[in-house]
């Protein structure tokens, strides 16, 4: 490649590499691994919300046939060197419940597992499961985050006494102050529905063990091999070693994938018990209750703004859902979001509280946008709220108020790198035809129209690309935040890109291998991107946080940086002249003044032969580089959602939907657009239709995928999506997370667009998801 | 996922199956399966023996006989809903056929099958009913036949009995009269929150004969009586009658309130649609 | 055990089958065709249809036995050594899927549908795949590919 051509896959639309397979039926998802001689775990779940176990009976089941093994909770309590890990204890004096594999005096939600049985196969496992019998003191159950932390609530863990888990707390700039001086104040509350997850492959385990050696090879359905082998050697003793876990192809995580589940212990201690490879796979209905939910968090948010509307403060109070027990990030997942209730709005006093409570639920943990999606729906119906006070436009609301000054450091304490907010607002609104839409709404207010118009905002600001490590030490994370890659040039110019990050749909195969095709100047049919098995790359700190382009694509470039530098010096010494008589450009060395180059493919080369060489310089043509970011990555933008509400039947339907997003530098807009599109219609359903509803025993009555209303392509509109693009300035190649955005920024939208429709009812505010049955009730109580 | 253990014998003729039905206490019949499988593969249905009656191919038909369409029991939903003879002269049927389940179910469901389910948010039985259609079942007595209003007799309940079969379901055709079968539900795929089927006999201006049945107004399909009356008596607004006698239930998707309010607004829209047809 | 006889792919196998294995485990577990996958329980998401005598079908609704001397197609079948099918190569180069889990159905869906209907709009598409459930695309490029995939058929 000439020195003077420029990048050439950065920024294109390349086709995935990643599609032949899946496209085909030849990818190798968690259920399609077969060992020989493996046997089956079924799991045994608790009927009951809160129960005292008195006895499991496991005698017809290990008579049944095919039947290996069957245990309960008690039975295993050799095999634990701790309990399921929770990574993030948030506060000094968290009250931190012992979470075992199996429950062992008590069942704490409908569907914690209380026993285990191995079968020759999944049938005969399940048949088996089916004859544990199981005697429950059924205890009364909570459900209800806030009534959970009454005085007559029952308590899930007793040795805690209470069920109140933590109060972390962030205050700064006088935020007291600037609301007792405030012209204008409002206050709101919402509630983040709980969401159930539903990636389309539900989870899956497969663990083959070496008896003989005390090795042990873990297949699972994972977001984070790497985690999970550092965390399942503290819960079972097993040396990190001996451990290899493997990410086949995963079928979709949305943060439930993220995580260290009770079946992979289970699994990984049964086949060191029984020395047989065991396979567990979930079903839809059991990952109803076993995998975790989302969000489940009441928020209060109070906002102090002058007479002309410039925002000053706000001040915001949760009460966050932990469920019954604490998953691996479960009590950070509010905190996430802690910094955020400010917006993209240059607000000067901040005052957050957030609550943590256990309820005898499924465990709440990471669901796409964790912790940031709550935020920002809650300041951005609240400025909409204080612009009705106001009586002003929102859009001018939010244009008064946005940060304009970047690098910015916001009031909540952290550092905005980059953005332009006003920049995306302007290109959504000249999309959407702001003015258009007001006079269709118009005139259907007029006319006293059926279907009712109304167009929602979402100016956002988000951070991920979690994440700096020192800054996750000072909020108690346990672990670092950044990521390893190895860069490996094969002597015929090949090139491995083994990475520690682990995905599962988002296209790193292909962004990756554009990023190194570009930086070393290759075909990128030349790279291969090698990923998700930690013998083969041993260092990586996985995926979720929208991380995997802005700090593990940040570590391969790293790496792709010092094999250029090598590669130079091996040029340099071939040409027997100095490194800085050379150019280099897209992985071609130029000796300056002349025609003459070479390329880093044929430094490789000679790297392996290895010929000739500098002096005292290691053959072969590999590094490792492992980049902590400086940053959280800060994308922002505007979501505008116009809905129609059938005002009879309460029916909402998203009439246009239009995203603006900033994700900096974009090296595929193809993968982005898609990530955008998914991320936004998860907020939709957030928005319209989705809700893990529990009934006054705790039982979850929306069990399965026919009650659960996870929306088809028939329920979603077309996403009208565009981009305006600031560089981030804490990575040298300038991305921006974008795997949560749309997520993040589309539920207060599509919200908006509804509460400005039936404004001229004089309804404000529908909880979510806004069923056709809330919109009628709140539309009846108006009348 | 995995169904507890069963017995599977096929039936090569209506007579068959009948035999297989009178083997065994507890055996079932397996048509399209589209309701039977799903709760079994949650363990919810048990039966010892599945009589598979999907190969029964004389069982599967579209009949034009005059007054009427016969239908054969072993019709698939997709076929309906694309037959051209039951789209000329019963276009109700056809059309309701269509909006049940998604594509794949109606490539499998018979509707036979959903007919006899007797899930009261299924579709086809209010449609039946306000099509007073009838019903023919055979068992070890020989034949009979039912009309739609005696048919459906509670949720999961209908006047096939467990040794019968039913063979074949007659609607007659609606000639000049407008029909509509509107259907509200959240998701495409969802089984309707409630629906109403409004079949309508235009008469010197006025309305001569309405019929109208509602879907998941209570355990069975129901006559909007009331309603029906008030249409033709030339009420201004005979849908507000539309939930009177009924007994919906309140669940995840609605409750029984809005339910009743549903009916109102979807049965307004759907004497429009039929008057406008 | 029942003996059936099935053609998959325009391969026949003859298959001893427990009645209560579904279409979709015989499939994957006696014929290694692990293309066709399982996303629920409940008859919903739709990632096991293949298309049975050329219409889809939902693989874990059927039970093996009932598919006796039926014609299945599964992902598998699609692809002539290495030369994807329209519908295949439409989803590539839109970018109709990301996971991949709910393709292989969501392909196949996508094909039933063009064959009663070989025209569609965005609206018939969408209501013709009402029976997939995907989460990762939005199915906004899943539209997008059926389309490009009935414009070039």
């Amino acid at each position: 490649m000439a020195v003077s051509e420029q990048q050439t896959y950065v920024g294109s639309p390349v086709a995935r590499k990643e599609d032949p397979e899946l496209l085909t039926g030849q990818a190798r998802f968690i259920d399609d691994i077969v060992i020989a001689g493996m046997v089956w775990m079924a799991v045994v779940r608790s009927p009951y919300a809160h129960a005292r176990i008195l006895s499991v009976d496991l005698t017809a089941a290990r008579e049944a046939e095919g039947v290996v093994a069957a245990f309960a909770g008690a039975d295993l309590s050799d095999q634990w060197a701790g309990g399921l890990p929770c990574a993030w204890p948030v506060t000094e004096d968290i009250k931190l419940a012992t979470h075992w594999p199996l429950a062992v005096d008590k069942a704490r939600y409908a569907g914690d597992g209380v026993a285990v049985v191995i079968a020759e196969s999944r049938a005969l496992a399940k048949d088996a499961a089916e004859l544990v019998h199981v005697e429950y003191e059924q205890l009364p159950a909570v459900s209800n985050v806030e009534a959970a932390l009454g005085d007559d609530a029952p308590i899930l863990h007793d040795e805690l006494g209470t069920n109140h888990c933590y109060t972390w707390k962030l205050e700064a700039g006088e935020s007291e102050r600037l609301f007792a001086e405030a012209a204008v104040t409002v206050k709101e509350r919402y509630y983040q529905n709980r969401l159930i997850p539903n990636a389309i492959e539900p989870r899956g385990v497969i663990v083959q063990p070496v008896p003989t050696q005390g090795e042990y090879t873990m297949w699972s359905a994972t977001q984070i091999p790497h985690i999970l082998r550092t965390t399942l050697t503290l819960v079972t003793g097993i040396s990190e070693a001996k451990l290899r876990i493997i990410a086949p192809d995963v079928g979709g995580g949305f943060g439930s994938k993220l995580d260290v589940y009770a079946e992979e212990a289970l699994c990984l201690a049964l086949a060191r018990k029984l020395g047989r490879p065991i396979k567990w796979i979930e079903e839809r209905s059991e990952a109803y209750v076993a995998t975790i939910h989302g969000r489940d968090v009441v928020q209060e948010i109070e906002l102090a703004a002058t007479a002309d509307g410039t925002i000053t403060a706000v001040r915001v109070r949760l009460t966050a859902a932990m469920g019954a027990y604490l998953q691996l990030v479960t009590p950070g997942i509010p905190i996430l979001g802690a910094w955020l209730y400010g917006g993209c709005y240059a607000v000067q006093g901040y005052d957050f509280e957030c609550v943590g409570v256990y309820t005898n639920t499924t465990p709440t943990d990471a669901y796409r946008g964790a912790g940031r999606p709550e935020a920002t729906y809650a300041i951005e119906r609240a400025v909409d709220a204080l612009a009705r006070k106001l009586e002003v436009d929102p859009v001018e609301l939010r244009r008064k108020n946005f940060i304009r000054e970047f690098p910015a450091t916001i009031a909540a304490g952290l550092t905005i790198d980059s953005g332009d907010y006003e920049a995306s607002l302007d290109k959504a609104l000249a999309m959407v035809d702001y003015e258009g839409v007001r006079a269709e709404q118009a005139e259907r207010r007029e006319r006293g129209d059926r279907k009712q118009l109304g167009i929602g905002f979402s100016t956002y600001v988000e951070m991920c690309g979690l994440a700096p490590s020192r800054i996750l030490g000072a909020i108690r994370y346990v672990a670092g935040g950044w990521d390893a890659a190895t860069i490996r040039f094969l002597p015929t110019g090949t090139v491995q890109a083994i990475v520690g990050t682990s995905p599962h749909g988002q296209g790193h195969v292909t962004t990756f291998s554009q990023v190194v095709a570009d930086r070393l100047g290759v075909p990128i049919e030349a790279v291969e991107v090698i990923h998700g098995d930690t013998m083969v790359s041993p260092l990586g700190m996985d995926t979720y946080g929208s991380r995997s382009l802005t700090v593990g694509g940040v570590s391969l470039w790293q790496a792709a940086d010092k094999v250029v530098a090598k590669a130079k010096s091996i040029v340099a010494h071939q040409f027997e002249v100095d490194d800085a008589d050379l150019r280099e450009a897209n992985g071609t060395f130029t000796l300056a003044g002349t025609d003459k180059t070479m390329t880093v493919a044929e430094a490789a080369f000679a790297a392996w032969t290895a010929h000739n060489l500098p002096d005292g310089m290691e053959p072969g043509l590999e590094a490792t580089a492992v980049y902590d970011p400086a940053n959280f990555s800060w994308p922002g933008g505007t979501h505008i959602a116009v809905v129609e509400v059938d005002t009879e039947t309460g029916s909402v339907d998203i009439r246009r939907y239009v995203a603006v997003d900033d994700l900096g530098v974009v090296v595929n807009p193809m993968i982005v657009d898609g990530q955008v599109a998914g991320g936004i219609a998860q907020g939709v359903a957030q928005a319209l239709f989705e809700e893990a509803l529990y009934d006054d025993e705790a039982n979850l009555l929306t069990s399965n995928m026919v009650t659960y209303m996870v929306p088809s392509a028939a329920e979603l509109p077309k996403f009208e999506i565009d981009r305006t693009e600031t560089r981030a300035t804490d990575n040298p190649l300038g991305v921006k997370g974008v795997g949560e955005t749309g997520t993040i920024a589309s539920p207060p939208a599509v919200m908006n667009a509804l509460a400005d429709a039936l404004s001229p009812f004089g309804v404000f505010d529908i909880a979510m998801p806004a069923t056709p049955e809330r919109v009628w009730r709140a539309l009846e109580e108006a009348r | 996922m995995i169904p507890a253990r069963f017995d599977y014998e096929v039936a090569e003729s209506t007579q068959h199956a009948l035999e297989l039905l009178a083997s065994r206490e507890d055996a079932k019949l397996l048509a399209g399966g589209h309701s039977l499988i799903p709760a079994m593969k949650l363990r919810i249905a048990r039966p010892e023996l599945l009589v598979d009656i999907g190969r029964v191919s004389s069982l599967a038909y579209v009949r034009d006989s005059g007054e009427s369409l016969a239908i054969g029991a072993l019709t698939r939903h997709g076929t309906i809903a694309a037959d051209a003879v039951v789209q000329e002269h019963c276009p109700i049927v056809s059309h309701a056929a269509g909006l049940i389940g998604d594509p794949q179910v109606r490539h499998c469901g018979t509707i036979g099958g959903s007919l006899a389910h007797g899930d009261p948010a299924s579709d086809l039985p209010a449609v039946m009913l306000a099509l007073d259609a009838e019903l023919v079942i055979v068992g070890p007595g020989g034949e009979r036949t039912v009309p739609a209003a005696e048919f459906f007799r509670g949720v999961f309940d209908t006047a096939v009995g467990p040794e019968e079969l039913l063979t074949e379901i007659r609607v007659p055709k609606l000639g000049e009269r407008g029909w509509s079968y509107l259907k509200f539900t959240r998701r495409a795929q969802d089984w309707a929150t409630v629906g109403v089927a409004a079949l309508v006999r235009r008469d010197n201006g006025g309305v001569g004969e309405a019929r109208i049945a509602l879907t998941n107004m209570g355990a069975t399909p129901l006559r909007a009586a009331a309603a029906e009356q008030a249409l033709v008596a030339g009420e201004d607004d005979p849908a507000a009658h539309m939930a009177e006698g009924t007994e919906p239930a309140s669940d995840v998707s609605a409750s029984a309130e809005f339910r009743s309010h549903l009916a109102r607004v979807i049965g307004r829209r759907a004497i429009e649609e039929a008057l406008s047809r | 055990m029942r003996r059936v006889s099935l053609a998959v792919n325009g391969v026949r196998h003859e298959l001893d089958l427990e009645p209560r294995e579904l279409l979709v485990y015989v499939l994957r577990e006696r014929l290694g065709l692990t293309g066709t996958n399982v996303g629920c329980d409940t008859s919903s998401c739709g990632a096991c249809t293949v298309l049975l005598n050329g219409e889809s079908v939902k693989s874990c609704t059927l039970l093996g036995v009932q598919a006796d001397g039926t014609e299945l197609t599964t992902i598998e079948g699609l692809a002539d050594n290495g030369t994807l099918h329209p519908m295949q190569q439409a989803f590539h180069e839109q970018h109709g899927l990301q996971c991949g889990y709910c393709t292989p159905g969501m392909v196949l869906a996508a094909i039933s549908l063009l064959a009663e209907n070989p025209d569609p709009s965005e609206d018939e598409i969408r209501h013709g795949l009402e029976g997939n459930l995907c989460r990762c695309t939005g199915y906004q490029n899943i539209v997008k590919a059926v389309r490009a995939a009935a414009a070039v058929a």
